[in-house]
């Protein structure tokens, strides 16, 4: 029922926001904001209530569930549930649902109404795909979020916002539909087996799909997933899509939207078609490598600054599909870590490239340059961002990347060579950006307007976050731990052996290398 | 003939009632909404007649006609869209300087032909249907007589409708002469026997019938007139070409043809994968560059036609299910198109250009709302009916391992986003006045031809989009009744 709850606040928080957004534009950003709140505070009560206790058996991995028949004759049930795994995307979801929000408060001043309500429907979309455990709702929930997302693309987005929406559009309709013809083609090949015909997930697990057609459905499923995620040939809508969405809608593309299509990975290819995704894993593998270095290059090639954050998107779920299709504990884990550390970061660089457009009008970085005296605290925010970016110890993204080719080594030690070039250029791309925009010489004097205290709350605890996973991510992959080691198990084909041994210790050796890797950069830097 | 006959056929002799009281009406006193009311009274009389022969049983009424289950769900499906026409058209031509009250009669003779065709079990009966459909809709479409476009559209429809007319009659006179036989469900039976090198002439017979009714649906090849028809006609005659008249020839194909198994025969199978095919990518495409709102919708029902008949050739119980399912979508969805269309009609033009639609949201918003919903509907998103039949569709094909076919929609539903979308990005975007332009006094006044009535039944259609949308279980359990018997 909480599960529940959880959308209808959404929702019913968007429709608020939009009714008295007619009157006052303010209270539409405070109904937003109480209710992203609200979630929020129900999934830290989860978690208290639920994280640490039960669910974790491989058979019920679910913490909570609500289920009720919805189309009846077809076999369609409202069925939402969470593992760990989901409820630690919800959480991140609420999270930089209330960052977006706030993100907003100033920069849009039109239609203040209709933007929350195209902004919470969208986050309820996001949550629906995160909770659905019936592949009909979760493909319904997954074509939904997309509505929302385009209007708010469209209508608030910059210059070239029509094209850039309508591009991202048919591109993730184009593989929402495909993943749809292998649902319903599963629901059929699952129905004639059994004799039952049901789109829940439980029962389409394990399917016996026959040969040639399983691989098909299964890279159905791959490419509709990997669109969102993207992988290097089909990532052209990202690069527009994130330039010219307003500051909210580019902080939930690249921190929740992009993570659905990880999520679907981990949470429907690899458990319903392990052995046809281990046939594919060399080349996901490679695709994923292929993303982090074309992503750090063509990061490093751009002159719009959002831009240039829109293609470091692309290299680290490039990392985080790397660490996927490992099949390994710790590149699951690492990939897991991946998508909460790069929501974080990225959806906060995205913030500080908002807050500079909305002061300075501008995001090109040739006409920026030395804003480090006039803004010092967006210099020094921007900064701690863009060393998460490039993977410094101690913050989030190092954990999730070393995790990868840790795991990665272990299978192609090639790949996960030419991976970690991915450091490198990373390395690059995110102090360029701070030497371009904050370091060398002042083009013009610039009025002082540095950051308020609304948005460094919100930027304080977007970096406590970075850290926080960065020094001590054992209970984030704790709570990730059954659904890592279900995907372990299946995809090794082994009946549940003993777990979380192996987790433990792992995470332990994290968080020493960590530590002394810190305290060597502190060294040095003195 | 029996009082239970009669009351079998209770529906259409209202109907019919309907037609001389409206006739007659106008010749003691000319009153627009006076026939207006004669017309709305007689649908809804005759839909709450549709009850009776549920109550009697499923029997022919002589051997043209039959009012089982399936004929009064669409007999109901088609008396929802022409209440909705004329309570369109009543917006529409209470501004206008022309004739009103013969629209409406001719729209209940229209009806009377639908309602007839899909109860028709007989040659005669789908015939005799089909011409008093056709021969009402030849006025309808060039109603306005003083617009060049709408004679146009008229002359075209006539000579189209009267060649595939000419078809339909030949390939009935062959297969007649063939099987000797004219009853719909005798031929199925006799169809059920395997194809002979002697059967040629039924064969070409049948595909006489075939071309004959591929004309009606506008599939490809035979799909020319139906851009200049939905242009030039009065946009409530073109709601009623687009839906009704569709509708109603899709419901007899799938009846007869569709228990002849036809589809999955050799030839006829290719045939019609082929046209589908066909059909799909030249209403997608022809729709793309549009600049016409209804010439777009027109290429857009060509393109859904041709989803209908993946669903068509997956046969049996499931393609019931999901024609009727997607043709139920398809009414609302369309009515609702036009309905915005015609609501913001003016005087002397329809409002269908696309440019027209800029900023539509900001002017009349809710009708803003409703046509991008029905965009949406079109393109197959979620919370609106057009996802939920395209998902039937899709349970149909997959179900029936069509994959061409399948993978076909697919790229198509990509296709036809594209150009749904270009019409919702007009709606959304803001106009800047023109620097010497004075701002419209009214901003928010209320649409030229709006009427509370009309707002009335477009929000009904919206509803029904989004029930159906949300959901469609009892709907579903209502069309398994039926479709239940045909497998």
């Amino acid at each position: 029922m909480i599960l529940l709850w959880l959308f209808i606040i959404t929702v019913g928080g968007g429709i608020a926001a939009w009714i008295v957004g007619w009157w006052s534009s303010t209270a539409a950003r405070w109904a937003s904001l109480i209710s992203l709140c609200v979630d929020f505070a129900l999934l830290v009560f989860v978690w208290v209530a639920y994280g640490t206790a039960g669910g974790s058996t491989s058979d019920q991995p679910w913490l909570l569930q609500f289920d009720y028949p919805w189309i009846a004759p077809l076999g369609i049930r409202f069925h939402l549930a969470v593992d760990g795994l989901s409820l630690l995307l919800l959480t991140l979801t609420a999270f930089l649902g209330i960052a977006a929000v706030s993100a907003s408060w100033t920069e849009i001043q039109e239609r203040v109404g209709a933007f929350h309500l195209t902004l919470l429907l969208t986050l309820a979309g996001v949550m629906g795909v995160f909770m659905a455990l019936d592949l009909f709702l979760f493909y319904f929930f997954w074509e939904l979020m997309l509505v929302p997302m385009y209007f708010l693309i469209s209508i608030w987005g910059h210059e070239n916002r029509v094209w850039a929406a309508v591009k991202f559009f048919l591109f993730t309709q184009a593989g929402g539909l495909l993943i749809f013809v292998a649902i319903v083609a599963l629901y059929f090949i699952q129905g004639r087996n059994t004799g039952v015909y049901s789109f829940a997930y439980r029962h389409l697990l394990g399917a016996a799909v026959p040969e040639p057609l399983a691989f098909w459905l299964m890279l159905f499923f791959f490419l509709g997933f990997t669109v969102k995620l993207p992988i290097v040939p089909l990532h052209t809508w990202l690069p527009d899509a994130h330039t010219e969405a307003p500051t909210a809608g580019s902080v939930v593309l690249a921190g929740l939207l992009l993570k659905t299509g990880a999520y679907g990975l981990l949470r429907f290819t690899l458990p319903l078609f392990p052995k046809e995704s281990a046939e594919l894993a060399g080349a996901a593998m490679t695709l994923g490598t292929i993303g982090v270095l074309y992503g750090a290059f063509l990061a490093f090639a751009q002159s719009d600054a959002k831009r240039l954050v829109a293609y470091t998107s692309i290299s680290h779920l490039g990392f985080a599909l790397l660490g996927i299709y490992t099949g390994t504990r710790l590149g699951l884990q690492g990939a897991i870590v991946i998508l909460l550390a790069h929501g974080l970061s990225t959806g906060g660089l995205f913030i500080v490239v908002g807050a500079l457009q909305e002061r300075l009008h501008t995001r090109r970085m040739d006409e920026l340059g030395g804003l480090w005296s006039s803004m010092p605290r967006l210099g020094g925010v921007a900064m701690v961002l863009a060393l998460a970016s490039l993977g410094l110890p101690g913050l989030a993204n190092f954990v999730g990347e070393f995790l990868v080719l840790t795991g990665a080594f272990a299978v192609s030690r090639s790949l996960a060579v030419i991976a970690s070039i991915g450091f490198i250029l990373s390395l690059i791309y995110s102090l360029w950006l701070i030497y371009r925009v904050f370091q060398g010489p002042e083009r013009e004097s610039r009025p002082n307007v540095d950051l308020g205290a609304r948005e460094m709350a919100v930027f304080g605890a977007i970096i406590a976050g970075i850290v926080w996973l960065g020094v001590c991510p054992q209970p984030v992959l704790r709570a990730a731990g059954p659904a890592v080691e279900s995907l372990v198990n299946r995809e090794a084909g082994v009946e549940s052996p003993p777990r979380s041994t192996e987790t433990n210790t792992a995470a332990r050796w994290v968080g020493r290398a960590v530590v002394s890797s810190s305290l060597e950069a502190m060294h040095d830097s003195r | 003939m029996t009082a239970a006959d009669v009351l079998h056929i209770l529906p259409l002799i209202i109907l019919a009632a309907g037609v001389l009281i409206g006739m007659l009406g106008i010749a003691i006193h000319r009153s627009h909404i006076g026939t207006v009311v004669i017309t709305l009274c007689t649908l809804i009389l005759s839909s709450a007649a549709l009850r009776a022969p549920m109550l009697a049983s499923d029997r022919y009424i002589t051997p043209l006609v039959r009012f089982d289950d399936y004929a009064i769900f669409f007999t109901g499906l088609l008396f929802l869209a022409a209440t909705a026409v004329a309570v369109m058209a009543y917006g529409y031509m209470r501004g206008r300087d022309i004739v009103r009250e013969e629209f409406y009669v001719l729209l209940l003779v229209a009806i009377l032909g639908c309602v007839f065709l899909v109860s028709s079990t007989h040659f005669a009966s789908f015939f005799l249907g089909l011409e008093v459909l056709s021969v009402s809709l030849y006025a309808l479409v060039a109603y306005s007589r003083s617009r060049q476009t709408d004679i146009e559209a008229g002359i075209k429809y006539l000579i189209l409708a009267a060649t595939s007319s000419a078809f339909l009659l030949f390939g009935m006179g062959l297969v007649y002469a063939h099987a000797g036989t004219m009853e719909l469900a005798e031929l199925s039976r006799l169809a059920g026997a395997p194809w002979q090198r002697s059967d040629l002439i039924g064969f070409v017979g049948m595909g006489m019938i075939l071309v004959g009714i591929g004309f009606k649906l506008a599939l490809v090849p035979f799909h020319y007139w139906a851009a200049d028809v939905y242009e030039g006609a009065p946009a409530p005659a073109t709601a009623l070409i687009a839906t009704a008249s569709k509708g109603a020839v899709f419901a007899v194909l799938l009846r007869y043809f569709g228990a002849m198994e036809i589809q999955i025969r050799d030839p006829f199978f290719i045939i019609f994968t082929v046209v589908a095919i066909a059909t799909m990518f030249t209403g997608n495409f022809l729709a793309l560059l549009q600049e016409d709102i209804k010439r777009l919708l027109a290429y857009s029902s060509i393109a859904h036609m041709g989803y209908l008949l993946i669903a068509f050739l997956a046969g049996g119980g499931p393609a019931v299910a999901a024609v009727t399912f997607y043709l139920v979508a398809y009414f609302i969805t369309t009515l609702g198109a036009f309905g915005v269309i015609t609501a913001l009609s003016d005087k002397e033009t329809d409002f269908s250009h696309i440019s027209n639609y800029r900023g539509l949201a900001f002017r009349h918003p809710v009708l803003g709302v409703i046509l991008a919903a029905m965009m949406f509907s079109l393109a197959g998103i979620p919370l609106t009916a057009g996802f939920l039949a395209k998902f039937y569709v899709l349970l149909a094909g997959v179900g029936s391992a069509l994959w061409l076919l399948v993978l076909v929609l697919v790229a198509n539903s990509v296709i036809g986003l594209f150009y749904y979308l270009r019409v919702i990005i007009a709606i959304y975007q803001p106009v800047e006045p023109a620097p010497d332009e004075t701002p419209s006094p009214h901003p928010h006044g209320p649409a030229p031809s709006g009427s509370i009535i009309g707002g009335l039944v477009l929000a009904v259609l919206t509803l029904l989009l989004i029930w159906l949308g949300i959901y469609p279980g009892p709907v579903i359990h209502w069309i398994g009744t039926f479709a239940g018997n045909f497998t």
